[in-house]
């Protein structure tokens, strides 16, 4: 088998309308990014699914490790200060 | 060392009852990452295969409204297949050596599409038959345990449902048209009956990935089950029609809830599996025929996109 180089992989990040936040939608395989764009444009809103659309080289992507799920995610566990219902107000207060 | 792969596989199991979906860089046991290889890739190269008898009716539509909408369905099926080879990716084999698996016959691809579409009644029962019949089993996997299949099953099943309706229309026309037209899609329904069966796969005593697959969650219904259902819900479908039912054994029994049907002939079933079904040839080497004359256009696309790189770099 001739193993040639392959296309790199893109990945695919679409605004679905305008004030969503862009969502990954998947990757695709693309020379350049101008192609990377037209393949995403074809694979992924052949319905209208989007209104503009970010590719992005996937060997450009740090993602974080799964093993270390508990280093980085587990501190803010024990944090219910943080969150609203944490205080304890009485019924009687309104517009707050 | 024994001792820690049974614990990392005990963790994993038990992720999986408790209905977590398994991410790409998730630890996973390297069986799970090779049977999702092979089942993921094995239906993203159903996908793209399964564009060839359709595409063949592209040109020889009988209306513009019948020609967009089968040149939409099969630029949908390309979708699928990209969607899917991307999901397949994600567990760390490239694109080429999924098509190397193809071109060399290591992977299969579903056999449905080993048969010829030789009338246009074919692509309404296609979409009516194999489509619904493909829907069933992909429904179930919207739920499967490896997330990046569930969610390109999601997006395939949205758009799938336009498949089957467009093929039941063709359908219907054709009932309502002349004596002519009307026994084309009699015969095509005759034709596509037994191998649409087949396409859920040998009967479950003899389905040999059934009970590991129930439990990864790739599966959630057996073979046999999902071959009920389909049955179930294409009778009245074929009434509907006001066609003849393909199998003079069909019978509702009222004791089981189901419509009982004749037997399916097996060997036939391991016949094109083997390699050996009418078109079997033909579509294979059409699929290595697009890849080696595409070959100059993904050079010369990626040299093109070298030199513009190395051009901006020398700005």
């Amino acid at each position: 088998m001739t193993m040639k180089k392959e296309w790199p992989v893109w990945e695919v990040f679409i605004r679905s309308r305008s004030g969503l936040d862009h969502r990954h939608a998947g990757s695709v395989h693309a020379a350049d990014a101008k192609m990377a764009l037209e393949n995403a444009r074809d694979v992924y809103t052949r319905r209208q699914e989007g209104v503009s659309i970010w590719v992005v080289p996937s060997a450009s992507i740090t993602a974080s490790d799964p093993e270390e799920g508990g280093e980085l995610f587990e501190p803010a566990k024990d944090k219910v200060y943080r969150h609203p219902t944490f205080y304890d107000l009485p019924d009687e207060l309104t517009h707050m | 060392m024994e001792i820690d792969i049974n614990r990392l596989d005990l963790e994993f199991q038990a992720k999986i009852d408790s209905g977590k979906t398994i991410e790409p860089k998730d630890w996973m046991p390297e069986k799970y990452r090779k049977t999702h290889i092979r089942q993921i890739s094995q239906h993203a190269h159903s996908e793209i295969v399964g564009m060839l008898p359709e595409g063949n009716w592209i040109t020889r539509a009988p209306s513009l409204r019948r020609k967009v909408t089968l040149l939409a369905k099969v630029q949908d099926e390309g979708g699928h297949g990209l969607y899917l080879y991307s999901a397949c990716e994600t567990l760390g084999i490239s694109r080429d050596e999924l098509f190397e698996q193809l071109h060399s016959g290591k992977a299969k691809y579903s056999s449905i599409f080993n048969y010829p579409a030789v009338t246009w009644a074919d692509m309404g029962a296609v979409g009516w038959l194999v489509d619904g019949a493909a829907i069933m089993n992909q429904v179930m996997l919207t739920r499967t345990s490896f997330g990046p299949y569930a969610r390109a099953m999601v997006r395939i099943c949205k758009e799938e449902s336009f498949h089957q309706r467009q093929g039941f229309e063709i359908m219907l026309s054709l009932c309502k048209g002349t004596a002519v037209q009307k026994h084309m899609a009699q015969e095509s329904l005759n034709r596509w009956w037994w191998p649409s069966l087949m396409m859920f796969g040998p009967r479950d005593e003899e389905s040999t990935h059934t009970e590991q697959a129930i439990k990864w969650k790739i599966k959630l219904k057996t073979n046999d089950e999902l071959r009920q259902q389909f049955v179930d819900q294409t009778v009245p479908q074929i009434e509907l029609l006001g066609l003849e039912l393909p199998d003079p054994a069909i019978k509702w029994n009222e004791e089981r809830g189901h419509y009982d049907f004749g037997a399916i002939d097996w060997d036939e079933f391991w016949r094109v599996v083997g390699g050996n079904g009418p078109c079997n040839r033909e579509r294979l080497s059409a699929r290595k025929e697009a890849w080696e004359k595409g070959a100059w256009v993904r050079e010369a696309a990626l040299s093109y996109a070298e030199k513009q790189e190395s051009l901006r770099e020398a700005v």
